[in-house]
């Protein structure tokens, strides 16, 4: 923990020359920036070719397929979108979080509960007009995903339980919970004996409406969007922002600063699975099924995007802006991986596993982002610094990590 | 209700209950032996699923259960290598690492299955040990002695492991780059290579722990651990990062999942509200976590990458 903070004390004051001189270093770093996670991306790829070759597929056309289905075309790049959404959504919450200094892995578990909240509203609001029910909708997914964040958040922040766990466990929870109310409270009674673990097709009025042009593209985008936008500001440019990233920081200077720590926490948390569960809401109701349907168990009905966000989230650098790139990329991962399975005609499980190969890869890349940079740096300007942004995501996972070890 | 609280249902629920409790007792004593040397693997579901896999699809091959858990142990070690490249050398942020883990593990495991098993076949695991005299006596001979082998070696491992960590001087090294990883540099103790062992031994009891649970049921499926390696986890917090701690909260797990399964059979919970049953195990660990969670200390480095320059 000392050995942190000084490594935070350091860094923060070789910031201050760095940011008054302009240096080669400012003209590489970004580079350096960049290339280190897609080179990550490429190494898991990579890996992936070796898994489809002892498949006894042809990895070349897998890829071809891959980037054909994701980007392809209007329709690709709009499914894509559609795909993009709940990542940016949860990697959105994820920056909240992480810059709070609290790991969220509870994105699953948020997703459910904001679905489940948002589907309740539906169908006991039925007959609300479209113009009302469609924000309705949103906010309960919102609350719900919240209330599911805020659990852990004082759990943490009350009793000392580390939320890396406890967002776990929440997730087992939902997954659950949402299993029981769907062939129990919420089940489609139309369905009949064939027991598909679906709602019945919810009110026409909460449906998102389709964006102009002929593609699946709905609001979902454009409120995903919305929300970094938000987010941007909530942690940039309010005083919000500026006590949830303190406490992450440094949460005992934050403490002796006369800063409510523990409510931080609990806020971080909150606001990080309200994102999450509007991400919910949008699966649910931008679908084109228009039912909460959990096919194959709750991971059917989430699609990881719970854990994906996160991924999103740290190849953004944590800055909600820089997200909405980050988790169109994935988004096309995605689209691309079914594309890819179908080329192929290998079991869509594959995807899942090449996920998590990117995932472990592109974590693995961070420190070596930070390293690299710091040696451009040393490289271009004779010495001293390393680049804001670079040293904040690096202190923001590790306050993160060192905070969840002491709880 | 009142026919779960007959002599014979309880005696076979607290059979099923240590049998239950292997897993998470092998996953969560190797997670202990990490998480003392600093090193927290949230990996050990996607482990699990694959030690598990391979032990299926080894025996399934080879007829042998012998040569299922010879697999489980290769997969174990290389799973550990590429965790402690990630961590130890990589730096990666540990708590979401695992994560990635976890969905290889998933993934992989269900895409194995499906390419070369297909439909599930059952295997035959490995049968029941009687330990002799004492497996005779009544109840409690059918409760404790009646078992498999992987059940005997996890029980059997609580003291090793105690005496390893604490009465050696591997334990020592172990305790002491959890704690203060620099005082241990300082002092000629390698800290990654300390690391490196226990990742290696943490990983491979993971993978054990998923091949007892493959070899007990007979049989593969997606998804087969269904979150008992993150329970595992729980368990470590839980029993304070102590192998006895650790073995009384598997017993409870055990258990806690022997009467679920129980309710279920006895046909006293069914449909929809065995999902309801099924969070029991979740919601308990988020309980038991409020309880211990202020009273005991983690290792102080846990978490913490080392870095000698810094």
């Amino acid at each position: 923990m000392t050995t942190q903070q000084n490594e935070r004390a350091t860094a923060s004051a070789q910031d201050e020359p760095q940011s008054r001189r302009r240096s080669t270093a400012s003209f590489i770093a970004p580079f350096v920036g960049l290339a280190v996670p897609v080179g990550a991306v490429v190494v898991a790829l990579s890996l992936g070719a070796v898994m489809l070759l002892t498949l006894g597929a042809n990895p070349i056309t897998g890829y071809a397929a891959l980037i054909d289905g994701a980007f392809g075309g209007w329709d690709e790049l709009a499914d894509t979108s559609i795909k993009a959404m709940p990542l940016l959504l949860v990697g959105v919450g994820i920056c909240i979080a992480f810059r709070a200094g609290v790991i969220n892995i509870g994105g699953e578990g948020q997703i459910i509960a904001g679905a489940i909240a948002s589907t309740v509203v539906a169908l006991v609001l039925a007959d609300v007009p479209r113009i009302l029910l469609v924000p309705l909708v949103l906010v309960g997914g919102a609350i719900g995903g919240g209330i599911w964040g805020a659990i852990p958040g004082a759990l943490k922040a009350y009793a000392g339980v580390n939320e890396i766990l406890s967002t776990i466990m929440m997730n087992l929870v939902a997954a659950q919970f949402l299993s029981f109310l769907l062939q129990d409270l919420l089940t489609d009674k139309a369905s009949g004996a064939i027991k598909i673990q679906q709602t019945e097709r919810l009110t026409e009025n909460a449906d998102l409406p389709l964006l102009p042009g002929d593609t699946r593209l709905h609001l979902g985008v454009i409120i995903a969007v919305l929300i970094a936008v938000l987010a941007h500001i909530l942690l940039f440019r309010s005083a919000l922002g500026v006590r949830l990233r303190a406490v992450g920081h440094n949460a005992n200077a934050s403490r002796y600063a006369g800063m409510p720590v523990k409510k931080s926490i609990v806020q971080a948390l909150a606001f990080s699975g309200a994102c999450a569960g509007m991400a919910g809401a949008v699966l649910v109701f931008g679908s084109e099924s228009h039912r909460l349907i959990a096919e194959g168990g709750a991971s059917g009905f989430t699609q990881s995007a719970g854990f994906n966000g996160i991924v999103a989230a740290l190849f953004g650098g944590l800055s909600p802006l820089a997200v909405i790139p980050a988790s169109f990329f994935f988004g096309g991962m995605l689209t691309g991986g079914i594309a890819l399975q179908q080329e192929l005609q290998v079991p869509a499980a594959l995807i899942v596993a090449l996920n998590g190969i990117v995932v472990l890869f592109v974590v693995a890349s961070l420190k070596l982002k930070t390293r690299l940079r710091t040696w451009a740096e040393a490289v271009g300007s004779g010495g001293a610094g390393s680049l804001s942004t670079a040293t904040a995501t690096a202190t923001a996972t590790e306050t993160a990590a060192s905070e969840s070890s002491n709880g | 209700m009142g026919d779960f609280f007959t002599i014979s249902v309880l005696v076979a629920t607290l059979a099923s209950g240590i049998r239950l409790a292997t897993p998470f007792l092998l996953a969560g004593l190797g997670e202990t032996i990490g998480q003392r040397s600093g090193v927290l693997n949230l990996g050990v579901e996607g482990v699990m699923l694959l030690g598990a896999f391979s032990a299926y699809y080894v025996t399934l091959e080879s007829g042998s259960a012998v040569y299922g858990i010879l697999g489980a142990i290769v997969v174990g070690l290389v799973m550990g290598l590429i965790y402690a490249f990630v961590t130890l050398i990589m730096h990666a942020e540990q708590g979401i690492s695992g994560i990635g883990v976890y969905l290889f593990g998933l993934g992989f495991t269900d895409l194995l299955f499906q390419k070369n098993v297909g439909t599930p076949k059952p295997i035959r695991g490995l049968g029941e040990v009687n330990i002799p005299l004492l497996s005779d006596i009544p109840k409690v001979g059918e409760i404790l002695f009646q078992h498999s082998v992987p059940v005997y070696f996890a029980f059997a491992l609580v003291p090793l492991v105690w005496f390893m960590i604490n009465k050696t001087t591997f334990g020592l090294n172990i305790r002491a780059v959890g704690e203060t990883p620099e005082a241990a540099d300082t002092l000629g103790v390698s800290v990654n290579m300390t690391r490196l062992a226990t990742m290696l031994i943490g990983s491979t009891m993971a993978s054990l722990a998923g091949a007892a649970l493959a070899l007990e049921v007979g049989i593969f499926q997606q998804n087969l651990t269904s979150g008992q390696g993150f329970i595992a986890i729980a368990l470590v917090y839980f029993g304070a990062w102590r192998s006895y701690g650790v073995m009384l909260g598997a017993l409870l797990f055990g258990i806690v999942q022997a009467t679920v399964l129980q309710l279920k059979t006895l046909g006293i919970v069914e449909g929809a509200n065995s999902s309801l049953m099924a969070m029991a195990p979740a919601v308990l660990t988020i309980v038991v976590l409020v309880i211990v969670s202020r009273r005991v200390a983690a290792p102080g480095a846990l978490t913490r990458p080392f870095d000698r320059s810094a």
